[in-house]
């Protein structure tokens, strides 16, 4: 098991390289020349001359690239030239707040997801079977913003039950941190919970024709015993499978997510590296988010296995 | 009446379907006593498993109970709902399945599957019920019975896992067992071994049971009693003597007919749309090859090896003359299936030669096979036409395109002679060709296998068990038709099949299979009435066979 871990990490090692690569040539991608761009308007041509070289702009491409990869193995992600902060503090202190909106929005999404795919499967065809069908092309129709502004109105303003916007950590108890972020979860989780739901069906629909839940039922087991013991282990392997792949959905939804309910998390950093043309910035964001992106596949390829025992590793 | 333990009366299932609602049991009545086993046989779609289904209460959501009673105990179990139900499910009343392996859960453990059914039923412990499961795989004989508790399904054999299934269906003592189709797609060793170990333990626990399948000799082997189904209907009940030797109604006389016995013979099976083609091309004398003619095929101390382990194939050497039948025989796992797709140039092998028509084909990668002009030569038959025949594609591309592919045909009027041709050939009316596979019967998509294969005119047919998905009376259109085709046009035939009974009949010489190794071969008759080996003897009586008297011709 330890050794399929270490095999998988090894195989992601390429990807990374190519995400970097990637990454690093936006600045080259993008239009205009990045020292014009850093300098500003009002800059003249020994100024951009002069930042130009004092970032190694006038160096090789691939002497750039190796010297930035090799800052970034030494946990140097360069410094913003909007703040002139080190971009890996930036990140740091933007971490806690989109990781505690992308982790409520997951829990949320599978504890309410899944049972309503099952259920859905179940009762294929009934009414529930509808109801639920239909709230699921809702939830996929319905912009983040648009959800996000309506809870907000609802919830926020004229009930009074939660907070309009805004984020606590938890550090200052568990509640004030839960409470902040319902509203953002709910509204970045909706075409979440629709995607799950439907696959959930999907995957249980199709195990439920199986012999071997017929087997179950000659056996006598109850309806329960039987959809969550024997159909849905069967059926996890798709449901894991999107559930990882909604992760990246969550990245981008955060973003928007974050501006709505005014949450200082990365999405904001986002979005004003992206305003600012803060290179730095948007490279290390990009990197961060892809690392973690090949780290949830990874996770993904270790719960196959221990879901399904044919999976050999 | 009160000593029958189950009393079917007058029972109706309709299944809704997209074009309305159809009636798969019409009005069958049957009586099981306490200890009995029954046997239910009948072809595809003759209901039967739709009886069981009904009477264990496990019919899927189309299917409805629209008539008739289903007394168990002198309770109506159609009525049933609730935990009276639940206690009559895996309790009272068992069922096992076709194909085990898919009957089991396959990401459970086959002990915690065992302990599942007991704990449903009884208020012990885990520990207890576990124990209980490591008794009952000791009680239907399986080894090491200790570390297999921790085994999955996809580590045991087919018929390790009806085992285990088999002690799923007992775990709870029940009065009545129903076992359908239990032994298809098991081998025939495997097959007497699995249905002894259900016949003992039914005796032993005074277990009531109903076997359905679609093998009379299976039925007649097992049962006192056989009811045969034809079309929702009960047709015939009787004694296996009475029923074989003398039966009553038209379809049982049919199907008795079509079934191959130990001494029948291709032309014997009765079959209504072949027959008679058939008789006209059989009764013509055969040209015998000029001697010293060279083999078709010529395989020379052919070897496989897989990954690691030992060889799945080792030193097997044969020889094929046109026109010849060859029959290939083994259990399940003896190397029959990896030899025929050597032989067709599927897989490459890892040792030996092929030569075909002088010609060594052995050293040409699998891969690049279908370039070599010898490609049209050799075809292939493959075991399921549903499986083997692609579902978006009609009968007529199915034929057409060996022919588009292998003899550089296009589309145009001569693509199309060229198919109705081969159609013409199989006995496949031409106004099926635009259908879809799931628009034909079984039968049907037979013989759009075989047209397939025989479209590019091919001189070596090789049949990977090609009947064992069919209904016999298809099976014997089948073979008389591959054995009609064989005469006309000298093709010659590599046949792989677990079933003896076809192999005697269609092959003119038989070799014996064990653990990738040569075991036995000879002239198919002598081989089959005197075995040398004491694993052919095994084989061979495996068989179970049908008696059918001299009545029964006469009656025909």
């Amino acid at each position: 098991m330890l050794s399929y871990i270490l095999r998988r990490i090894v195989a992601t090692l390429p990807v990374m390289a190519i995400v970097a690569l990637f990454v690093f040539s936006l600045l080259y991608i993008a239009p205009g020349d990045p020292a014009v761009v850093i300098a500003g308007d009002q800059a003249s041509p020994e100024d951009v001359e002069r930042i130009r070289q004092s970032l190694g702009l006038d160096r090789p491409f691939l002497v750039q690239f190796g010297g930035w990869v090799w800052r970034i193995l030494h946990g140097d992600l360069g410094t913003s030239i909007f703040t002139n902060l080190p971009v890996s503090a930036m990140i740091g202190q933007r971490l806690g707040p989109t990781l505690s909106l992308m982790i409520v929005t997951l829990l949320l999404t599978i504890v309410v997801a899944v049972p309503l795919g099952v259920v859905a499967a179940w009762k294929a065809g009934s009414l529930i079977d509808r109801v639920i069908m239909g709230f699921a092309v809702f939830g996929f129709s319905l912009p983040v913003f648009v959800v996000g502004y309506m809870l907000a109105y609802v919830f926020a303003l004229e009930l009074e039950w939660l907070p309009v916007q805004g984020y606590t950590p938890l550090s200052s108890g568990f509640w004030p941190w839960l409470e902040n972020l319902i509203l953002p979860a709910i509204a970045l989780g909706c075409v979440y919970i629709a995607l799950v739901a439907r696959i959930t069906r999907a995957a249980m629909l199709e195990v439920l024709q199986q012999d071997y839940i017929r087997t179950a039922k000659a056996k006598g087991l109850g309806q329960g015993g039987i959809l969550f013991i024997h159909a849905l282990k069967n059926a996890a392997v798709p449901i894991v499978t999107v559930i990882g792949i909604g992760i990246a959905l969550l990245i981008g939804g955060a973003v928007v997510t974050e501006s709505v309910f005014a949450i200082p998390g990365l999405g904001r950093l986002t979005i004003d590296a992206i305003l600012r043309r803060d290179y730095p910035v948007i490279q290390g964001i990009v990197l961060l988010f892809s690392f973690v992106y090949v780290l949830v596949n990874l996770m993904i390829d270790v719960v196959y296995t221990l879901v399904d025992p044919r999976i050999r590793y | 009446m009160s000593e029958d333990l189950l009393r079917i009366d007058d029972l109706h299932v309709a299944f809704s379907t997209r074009r309305g609602m159809v009636e798969a049991v019409r009005g069958v009545t049957l009586t099981v006593k306490a200890g009995e086993m029954l046997g239910l046989v009948g072809e595809s779609g003759s209901g039967k498993s739709v009886t069981g289904f009904a009477t264990t209460r496990l019919l899927d959501a189309a299917g409805r109970v629209t008539g008739g009673k289903i007394l168990f105990r002198g309770q109506d179990v159609t009525k049933l709902r609730g935990d009276d139900l639940r206690q009559l499910q895996g309790a009272a009343m068992s069922m096992i399945f076709q194909n085990p392996r898919a009957a089991l859960n396959p990401i459970r453990a086959i002990g915690l599957q065992i302990a599942d059914a007991i704990l449903t039923h009884k208020r012990i412990s885990k520990e207890a019920a576990r124990a209980e499961a490591l008794d009952l795989l000791r009680a239907v004989q399986i080894r090491d019975p200790e570390a297999r508790m921790n085994a999955y399904p996809h580590e045991l054999s087919g018929g390790m896992c009806q085992r285990v299934m088999i002690a799923i269906a007992i775990s709870c003592n029940p009065a009545l067992l129903i076992a359908d189709e239990p032994t298809t797609g098991l081998d025939v060793t495997t097959q007497k071994v699995v249905m002894d170990l259900l016949a003992d333990i039914a005796a032993a626990r005074g277990m009531a049971t109903i076997l359905i399948t679609h093998d009379l000799g299976l039925a007649a082997r097992y049962c006192r009693r056989i009811a045969v189904m034809e079309r929702g209907r009960i047709v015939e009940e009787a004694s296996p003597g009475i029923l074989f030797g003398a039966p009553q109604h038209a379809y049982t006389r049919r199907l008795v007919a079509a079934s191959p016995t130990a001494t029948s013979r291709i032309q014997d099976l009765v079959t209504e749309e072949e027959r008679e083609r058939y008789a006209t091309v059989v009764s013509k004398p055969r040209q015998e090859p000029a001697h010293g003619t060279p083999p078709l095929l010529e395989v020379r101390k052919l070897a496989k090896r897989f990954d690691q382990g030992p060889a799945a194939v080792a030193d097997f050497s044969m020889t094929i003359a046109g026109g010849e039948s060859v029959g290939l025989v083994g259990e399940s796992g003896s190397g029959k299936s990896t030899t025929s797709r050597m032989i067709c140039r599927l897989i490459d092998p890892s040792e030996g030669d092929i030569v075909f028509d002088g010609q060594s084909i052995g050293h040409v990668a699998a891969r690049d096979f279908h370039r070599s002009p010898l490609r049209k030569d050799i075809q292939m038959v493959f075991q399921d036409p549903n499986e083997s025949l692609n579902p978006r594609f009609t009968a007529f591309d199915c034929i057409a395109h060996p022919l588009m592919r292998l003899d550089g045909m296009r589309s145009g009027e001569g693509l199309r002679k060229r198919v109705e041709e081969c159609a013409e050939r199989v006995g496949l009316p031409l106004d099926l060709l635009p259908r879809f596979p799931h628009q034909l019967s079984g039968g049907q998509k037979a013989r759009v296998g075989i047209a397939r294969a025989i479209a590019s005119r091919p001189r070596l047919l090789v049949l990977d068990e090609p009947t064992a998905a069919l209904d016999v009376s298809v099976q014997a259109v089948v073979l008389q038709l591959l054995d009609r085709l064989r005469r006309e046009n000298d093709i010659a035939l590599l046949f792989v099949s677990h079933d003896l009974n076809v192999v005697r009949m269609l092959c003119d010489r038989t070799i014996v299979l064990r653990n990738g190794g040569i075991v036995e071969q000879g002239e198919s008759r002598a081989l089959f009435d005197n075995p040398k080996t004491d694993y052919t003897r095994k084989l061979v009586e495996a068989i179970p066979h049908i008696e059918t008297g001299p009545t029964l011709a006469a009656a025909l």
